[in-house]
């Protein structure tokens, strides 16, 4: 099977909707299919990477630890608007450290997470083969 | 061009599955093929066969059936993903006997099957157009 580049846009909160939990169980799909996978998070989509979350008190599961396994998989491409964060008042501090392996460098452990504007966000998603939004 | 098309919306609530039931429809009489349509989220109640919009309405499900996607092999293309379907109780006889249910749901143009298929359908596919919020 060819190799193609699939980019999952997550444009929604965690929670309050299914769209971000339902997205992820794509993408652990995806990763089991050798292509080129990125992920991106634009709008109120930067607070799934938000460290800390407890949604126990509205009776949800935390699945933003899945986020943290996504690199074993090599999948470790997580583009987040820069805008989106800063009009949330949030920065990459405040987000999960997501981190992978590179093999290539005697298994270095290496960020997933880059903060880009939305300029070179345009930029990447244009050079996608598949963008699936959620 | 091969096209597939994923829908993340519900009938009647919202316009998406009518959007892109014209979509295909129109795709289809230019000659273009429709290599499978997959339903995810809420756009898994699309296969409902137990769906009775009034006289006068449009009839989504009716409209997807028309269409008759399948692949060679006969298999409809219109395609349900499983995990999306069990948790908004939509079944067809398989699911429902394996899970000790007395009924299934899913209208026979229509199948059941896994995430693996859409992301199937985006590498098979020149394009894959995603109708939905």
């Amino acid at each position: 099977m060819s190799t193609k580049k699939f980019m999952y846009l997550n444009r929604r909160a965690p929670y309050g909707s299914v769209y971000a939990l339902e997205s992820l169980e794509v993408v652990l799909i995806a990763a089991a299919f050798d292509q080129d996978v990125s992920l991106s998070f634009i709008d109120d989509g930067v607070y799934q990477l938000v460290e800390g979350q407890n949604p126990e008190g509205i009776g949800m599961k935390n699945f933003s630890k899945t986020f943290h396994a996504l690199g074993d998989y090599d999948i470790n491409q997580f583009y987040v608007s820069a805008e989106s964060l800063e009009e949330r008042g949030l920065s990459l501090d405040d987000l999960m450290p997501l981190v992978w392996e590179d093999e290539d460098d005697d298994w270095a452990e290496k960020p997933s997470i880059k903060v880009v504007s939305n300029v070179e966000l345009t930029k990447i998603l244009s050079e996608q083969d598949v963008c699936l939004s959620f | 061009m091969k096209i597939s098309i994923q829908i993340n919306e519900g009938p009647y609530q919202h316009q998406a599955s009518d959007t892109a039931y014209q979509f295909a429809k129109a795709a289809i009489a230019k000659g273009h093929e429709i290599f499978r349509v997959f339903f995810y989220h809420d756009g898994v109640d699309n296969a409902s066969r137990f769906t009775i919009p009034p006289q006068d309405d449009r009839n989504v499900v009716n409209n997807w059936a028309s269409l008759d996607i399948k692949n060679a092999e006969g298999e409809p293309e219109l395609v349900v993903c499983v995990a999306a379907a069990l948790r908004r109780g939509m079944l067809d006889e398989g699911e429902a006997g394996k899970n000790g249910i007395d009924g299934n749901n899913i209208h026979p143009a229509f199948r059941i099957s896994g995430l693996g298929q859409l992301i199937e359908a985006g590498i098979q596919s020149d394009r894959l157009v995603v109708f939905g919020d």
